[in-house]
């Protein structure tokens, strides 16, 4: 994770648009100007940096069900639950499940495990659209393959 | 009322926190609910859950974008039921 990038996902450790899953391994730095504020002598994780991560991991497997022909944009958390505190250092696993794909949007149950234990989960809908422009589009791709997006699930 | 009026309406109640009785078969989603468009989402989802359908709203948005037809087709509450009908229709046929 780059938190200060909002790079939040390192690679995708399993990814099934049939089973509509996806699986994801974010280790949280040891370092980062986030920590610096929050908080100072005691660094945590910020809770929306865990829905960023969520959010995320949920809106890959969106990408590529869709074969990255549109973009989803975060629309919606519903009852987002932060169970623990997240420190740096922590390696975390994301995971998504797709639970509709909706015309101009989608919703997924994301959560967030760590050592077995969860920490995270929240219900969230993104609002499904063409992408803006070519520049997004060629960014997410290639951020796609740095993070091990199967190329199989990069083009329709 | 039809049943499938009850669900739409009850949908609507519920996700958007309107009276139920506001909700009327005349009545526009938009523009006499005020339901905005991330309110839509939910009720969408929640339409499409319940009747194991995909509601076809980017093409309905489109169509009334670009002047093909009135926002009233989709959105009154009695053609809003009417045309999940059809895709209930539909996806049984």
């Amino acid at each position: 994770m780059r938190l200060e990038y909002f790079q939040m996902v390192d690679r995708i450790a399993e990814l099934d648009p049939v089973a509509r899953i996806v699986r994801a391994d974010c280790q949280v730095p040891e370092a980062s100007p986030v920590f610096e504020g929050h908080f100072p002598g005691h660094p945590l994780l910020p809770g929306v940096l865990m829905i960023e991560t969520m959010a995320q991991t949920g809106g890959w497997l969106v990408l590529a069900v869709l074969r990255f022909q549109r973009m989803p944009f975060l629309a919606k958390v519903k009852e987002a639950k932060l169970r623990a505190f997240v420190v740096p250092g922590q390696a975390l696993q994301a995971e998504a499940r797709l639970l509709h794909d909706g015309s101009g949007y989608a919703v997924v149950a994301g959560s967030i495990s760590s050592g077995g234990r969860k920490v995270a989960d929240a219900e969230i809908t993104y609002r499904v659209v063409p992408f803006p422009n070519e520049t997004l589009r060629t960014q997410m791709l290639e951020t796609a393959r740095r993070i091990a997006v199967p190329e199989a699930f990069l083009h329709g | 009322m039809s049943p499938t009026f009850e669900t739409v309406a009850g949908i609507i109640s519920e996700t958007c926190d309107i009276p139920r009785e506001k909700i009327m078969l005349d009545s526009h989603a938009i523009n006499d609910l005020g339901i905005d468009s991330l309110d839509f989402l939910d009720v969408a989802f929640a339409i499409d859950k319940s009747f194991g359908i995909k509601m076809p709203l980017e093409q309905w948005t489109q169509e009334v974008n670009e002047g093909k037809v009135s926002s009233d087709q989709y959105f009154v509450m009695k053609d809003l039921c009417a045309n999940i009908d059809k895709l209930v229709a539909a996806k049984a046929a």
